[in-house]
């Protein structure tokens, strides 16, 4: 396996006098990831035993969330993950212009994801359901335990956004600086990575918090 | 093995991925408004899974990238499931 490896990242960069071995960064991207989908999976795993033991509760409790928000949501995430994948495509065939256009757009999307998500918990905030809230703690265990799990999941996610979205700003100036160009551009894979990860949970959130009838 | 990572997808499979991606989105809020019962989850989580595939494949381009990355990911969903086995033997026989 090991030798397999080199002989591709050496053929990969055969031409660059530094050494690099972007074969390595991925590996490191894809066990980050791996730790990723750990953490989020417990949170699951919380989310579906609480889910078996509190059906009713959960299916009254959820008609509080705004599906259309969550499905706008789950179109804008989806369609930042196309913007990020074909800026990276366009910086490894060369088009830089593209490159920065698709990554900017990838950010003007996470901004719409935030603002509709600041709509979402701030109309939850006036319904008076946040986390410790009077309402809140007045209502059957299985109905305070969807709200705690949805805020900390879609809390957490969003967190995830937010550093997503400082992540690709930095590719943005590496980029125009070109310390990322087309032929060294691991560091946006990477960074695509992290992002399409954020997008993949959002897929599992959707349904599970917004589509519960 | 020269060509491999070095794949690249043009801009039309991106795009049609996409379109695939929020057909099944306008597909699973349809299937939740119309009472399947206890199926209901399953399709969701059916339909979250093909989306996922997807993602994984064109747009995180699995298909294309070192074998060992395939490996990490299998690794990763196969400890995921015995976690989630584990669990709920527990909390159903204890």
């Amino acid at each position: 396996m090991t030798d397999q490896m080199e002989t591709s990242s050496n053929s990969g960069n055969a031409h660059i006098e530094n050494h690099r071995d972007d074969i390595g960064a991925k590996m490191g991207m894809w066990l980050f990831l791996f730790t990723e989908v750990l953490l989020f999976g417990g949170m699951f795993l919380i989310y579906a035993v609480y889910r078996y033991k509190y059906p009713d509760q959960f299916h009254i409790a959820a008609m509080e969330l705004n599906t259309n928000i969550g499905t706008l949501n789950t179109i804008i995430l989806l369609t930042s993950s196309l913007t990020v994948a074909i800026s990276i495509s366009a910086l490894q065939k060369g088009s830089r212009i593209i490159s920065l256009i698709m990554l900017s757009a990838t950010l003007l999307f996470a901004i719409m994801f935030l603002i509709n998500k600041y709509f979402e918990w701030a109309t939850k905030f006036e319904h008076g359901i946040y986390p410790g809230s009077k309402v809140l703690l007045n209502k059957p265990n299985g109905q305070i335990l969807f709200f705690g799990l949805y805020f900390v999941m879609t809390g957490l996610h969003a967190l995830h956004v937010v550093i997503g979205m400082v992540i690709l700003t930095f590719m943005l100036v590496f980029i125009l600086r070109k310390s990322v160009t087309s032929d060294n551009y691991v560091k946006l894979e990477n960074s695509g990575l992290y992002w399409h990860l954020v997008d993949l949970i959002w897929i599992f959130l959707f349904p599970l918090f917004y589509l519960i009838q | 093995m020269e060509e491999k990572g070095k794949h690249h997808f043009g801009y039309l499979t991106y795009i049609l991925v996409w379109l695939t991606l929020v057909a099944f989105t306008a597909l699973t809020v349809t299937v939740a408004g119309v009472s399947l019962g206890k199926y209901t989850l399953l399709i969701a989580l059916l339909i979250a899974a093909v989306k996922s595939a997807l993602v994984i494949n064109i747009f995180m381009h699995i298909k294309f990238d070192e074998p060992i990355f395939k490996v990490f990911l299998g690794l990763s969903g196969f400890t995921l499931i015995v976690i989630f086995i584990l669990t709920f033997v527990d909390f159903l026989y204890r």
